[in-house]
């Protein structure tokens, strides 16, 4: 039986149609539809519900020494405030979640967790924990939403003082508030674009939704659905984890080297990873330049050798064209090779471009 | 949900217009709304043979492909490639973006008027 969010009710209110998603019931789309949304985002602002992600606190005397064990990105000079993405490995290099920490205080960091691997995570982290530290599922307590687009930060000013708003990308203040809400004010996103992300009490949760869509009406805020999320993270080239990577996939592979410290003392999974040296396949964008879209799970052909599968893959709005994400082996990941991938028995040709496919001007 | 009076509906959300011994053959207003923005149409060619119930075309919405579905036995004898282009014109105006022709119509499945259409929708959301 899938879980609702607090705002259920409004998204069916709003028009939204509903669809299971990560052990959630959300909606995958609103009445403007997903090209509309996902515009919308790109040029003006759009808000998601984003509360099925699950939260974890890791609190203690030892909670570093637990982060720094169990994740592969490093995290002894995060400040207060600060946030940090991190793939968490398995002991054979594969990706448990990938995930982002925050530190409030020294000895007390938030997590924020991929939905379905929410129970997952969890467990892991209660196997692996040592010393004195403390996890705790506080998922059900939070609501997140997701205001993102360009006019974002200007509509987030209507309803917040400039200095509950974080400065920089990846920061938060914590135990602040919006449109008289308490909340936590974060400067993250998946959409590569400008915005925040509000975790707060899930009770009030639908008054805050309120409260940014009428603050965002003369900008054109819209609520958007799990179908321009997704859209939007695949033009800005974000993995996401049951696509990109999995247990079997290591970080490396998925091109996240950049939040794997292999000079770290030690973390689960680094020997392997070690071990395996460098990968094997890598993670490529295409560009389909044949006739037809290109989704996840196809055969990707370099003339009749079969050199790996697309994980994601759709058409995106903003650029106007099918574009998909694979694994391929690690020699064929040159930009401007020319590809095919297996579409229900028809080859569609592409051409392997650098990632991301979109990436915002400043 | 827009239903055009004059037209047949299929089960599978297909409506057919008939003209002469040919008929034309579309998407439903209720198929398109559920499908979402289209953004890719795969079409036959003039010449195909269709038969009943089975898929002569696909659809593409941002999220999911969809096979539309033949309710007749025939061969295609044109075939509307403006939509190849323009597959949004399925979700602007559904009873206007007819896909194929079929002419040498041998068989066809129980087609239902609109009255009965809507019902079937009706009935199918119900369960």
């Amino acid at each position: 039986m899938e879980r609702k969010t607090p705002l259920y009710e409004a998204h069916v209110e709003a028009g939204g149609k509903i669809v299971p998603f990560g052990g959630y019931l959300l909606p995958v789309q609103y009445k403007e539809g997903v090209i509309k949304e996902h515009m919308a985002v790109r040029t003006r602002a759009g808000l998601f519900d984003v509360s099925h992600m699950g939260e974890i606190l890791c609190q203690g005397k030892d909670a570093l020494a637990n982060l720094q064990m169990m994740l592969t990105n490093n995290f002894d000079d995060l400040t207060d405030g600060q946030a940090r993405y991190s793939p968490m490995c398995n002991e054979q290099g594969g990706t448990v979640d990938d995930l982002i920490v925050y530190k409030k205080a020294d000895e007390d960091y938030f997590i924020v967790v991929n939905a379905a691997n929410r129970d997952k995570d969890y467990q892991w982290m209660l196997d692996h924990q040592f010393g004195e530290v403390t996890f705790t599922d506080v998922s059900d307590q939070y609501a997140q939403l997701a205001l993102q687009g360009p006019k974002a930060m200007e509509i987030l000013r209507k309803v917040t003082a400039e200095e509950n708003i974080p400065k920089k990308y990846y920061h938060a203040v914590f135990d602040t508030e919006a449109a008289g809400i308490p909340c936590v004010i974060s400067k993250t996103g998946y959409t590569g674009e400008d915005g925040v992300e509000l975790y707060l009490d899930s009770k009030r949760a639908e008054e805050m939704w309120d409260a940014l869509l009428a603050a965002g009406e003369e900008e054109g805020l819209i609520p958007c659905g799990l179908g321009a999320r997704d859209t939007l993270r695949m033009e800005a080239a974000m993995p996401l984890y049951g696509h990109e990577m999995d247990d079997q996939v290591t970080p490396l592979e998925a091109g996240l080297g950049f939040a794997v410290k292999m000079g770290k003392e030690d973390f689960i999974g680094k020997r392997a990873l070690e071990e395996k040296g460098g990968p094997a396949r890598k993670r490529i964008g295409l560009r389909v330049t044949g006739r037809g879209i290109i989704r996840e799970h196809q055969d990707v052909y370099l003339g009749d050798r079969l050199i790996g599968r697309t994980t994601s893959g759709t058409h995106c709005p903003y650029l106007g064209c099918p574009v998909a994400m694979a694994l391929v082996d690690a020699d064929c990941t040159e930009p401007g090779t020319k590809v095919e991938a297996d579409v229900r028995g028809r080859r569609v040709e592409a051409e392997i471009v650098s990632l991301p496919f979109y990436k915002r001007s400043k | 949900m827009e239903l055009r009076e004059g037209l047949l509906y299929s089960r599978s959300h297909e409506w057919v217009k008939e003209e002469g011994d040919e008929v034309l053959i579309g998407l439903t207003d209720y198929a398109q709304s559920e499908l979402g923005d289209l953004v890719f149409v795969n079409l036959p060619e003039e010449g195909d043979e269709v038969a009943t119930g089975e898929s002569f075309a696909d659809v593409e919405s941002v999220k999911a492909v969809s096979d539309v579905y033949s309710p007749v036995t025939g061969v295609v004898s044109a075939v509307n490639e403006e939509l190849l282009d323009a597959p949004e014109s399925i979700n602007e105006a559904p009873y206007d973006a007819w896909f194929v022709r079929v002419k040498d119509i041998s068989d066809r499945e129980e087609l239902l008027t609109a009255a009965e259409y809507e019902a079937f929708v009706e009935s199918e959301k119900d369960a």
